[in-house]
């Protein structure tokens, strides 16, 4: 995490750049709508790298041609979960990859306190490591 | 829609209007529009005020002079088979083509696809069809059935209000047309005030009169490679005038639909004279005999569509 200064959650697509702006935002939907992927928006508030399945806002968007749909849903997502961890994602449905094909997050807490490094003690003299979030001692939605 | 030209303009700047229209190629378009749509005079000339507004609007912006973007949504109101979607879909073109919608694409939808049927369905069903419509226009058929006065449980209201929040805050994503009977339109804007101030521009669709319906006709049969004899075309024109006046009268569609029934009689009178020898012109030709079958010249029947 030598890079990574102030913390900042490093998932996905983007994650060490700068926010990006809606318009940043819209140029990325554009290009998986333009490779025929269907979008969707999650959100979680458990940044546990192991955390792959986030809660889903909405159902996947299928079929849409503009990427102005979508970005009216992350900002609904960015409205109502002000301080969660919110990503895009984008699927391809295409025969042998069906699978996600872009993930990029897209709001994200004011304040992310990161991860401490947890100890356990093995067998013989043996030291497990593990991390663990701060923001993850108090229950979920009360985390940020 | 390009972006701002950092040039420091003053009041006498230079504008080309003419560079700015041709660029725009809408001419070929609106000449278009003239050659096949018949008749529709004051649906044009709403069409070409328009056109000509937002191509000034353009210009004003590119000067930096302040140019709100416009209120684009519409309302089409007419009698059926008077052109309203065929209009809809130039209007796409013609916003296309001056940079006010990103895709020339038209959604059509009527009140099944807005409305669900239990409490909770609606919302999202709107927001969907709203959201593949975005970026372009959104073309809503016989838009009044959205509002149903006599049952206040209805869930078109729901709709309508989530559509008016879209048309409001998402003008720059999306063009409502609304469609539908005068009367009936009339009354729904009645009921629905918040809907009639969103809606800058209403156009309506004036009947055709029996020459223009010819003229309809003769562009269908064109397209289709068929032409009238002489006596066909008189025959077509009693036939017009006839149909006219009785009930369930639909304009070009029942305009084309009397000419697909009259191919019908055609193709029958060739197959029964099979053994005279065809020509490539007999086969283009509809005769009277085709059109006087039609049940509109039998007295007192009443011909259906």
């Amino acid at each position: 995490m030598m890079t990574n200064l102030g913390n900042r959650v490093t998932q996905g697509q983007f994650s060490f750049l700068p926010d990006l702006t809606d318009a940043q935002i819209t140029a990325q939907i554009k290009y998986a709508l333009s490779k025929g992927w269907a979008s969707s928006v999650e959100y979680t508030d458990d940044p546990h790298p192991r955390n792959t399945y986030w809660e889903m806002f909405g159902n996947p968007m299928f079929d849409l041609k503009d990427p102005a749909g979508i970005l009216m849903e992350v900002n609904n997502c960015r409205k109502t979960f002000p301080n969660h961890y919110i990503r895009v994602i984008a699927f391809s449905s295409v025969r042998g990859v069906e699978s996600v094909t872009m993930s990029y997050i897209v709001n994200r807490p004011k304040k992310e306190p990161g991860f401490g490094l947890v100890r356990q003690e093995g067998e013989g003299r043996m030291i497990r490591y593990t991390i663990h979030s701060y923001a993850t001692d108090k229950p979920e939605g009360e985390r940020y | 829609m390009s972006p701002n030209e950092s040039v420091t303009m003053t009041d006498d700047t230079g504008v080309d209007l003419e560079a700015e229209f041709q660029a725009s190629n809408i001419q070929e378009l609106l000449d278009q529009l003239d050659r096949e749509l018949i008749g529709l005079k004051p649906v044009k000339t709403r069409i070409r005020e328009t056109a000509a507004l937002l191509l000034v609007d353009r210009v004003r912006k590119k000067l930096g002079l302040a140019s709100g973007a416009p209120s684009l949504h519409m309302c089409f109101t007419g009698n059926p088979g008077t052109g309203k979607t065929t209009v809809a879909l130039r209007m796409a073109e013609i916003l296309h083509r001056l940079g006010y919608i990103r895709r020339p694409d038209v959604v059509s939808v009527t009140r099944d696809d807005l409305v669900g049927q239990y409490i909770g369905h609606t919302a999202p069903k709107t927001k969907e069809v709203l959201k593949k419509a975005m970026g372009g226009v959104l073309f809503i058929d016989e838009a009044y059935y959205l509002y149903k006065p006599e049952n206040e449980r209805d869930y078109g209201a729901e709709s309508i209000e989530i559509l008016l929040q879209i048309m409001e805050n998402n003008r720059d994503d999306l063009v409502v047309i609304l469609a539908g009977y005068k009367n009936k339109m009339d009354q729904f804007f009645q009921s629905n005030p918040g809907m009639s101030s969103r809606i800058a521009h209403h156009i309506d669709f004036p009947d055709y009169s029996p020459d223009e319906l010819c003229a309809i006709a003769k562009l269908m049969l064109d397209a289709q490679h068929y032409h009238f004899s002489a006596a066909g075309d008189k025959a077509f024109r009693d036939y017009i005038v006839r149909r006219m006046s009785m009930p369930h009268f639909a304009n070009a569609r029942s305009v084309r639909n009397a000419l697909d029934r009259a191919r019908l009689r055609q193709a029958n009178r060739l197959f029964e004279s099979m053994q005279t020898k065809l020509t490539r012109d007999d086969l283009m030709t509809l005769e009277a005999s085709d059109i006087l079958a039609s049940r509109v010249f039998a007295q007192g029947e009443k011909d259906i569509d």
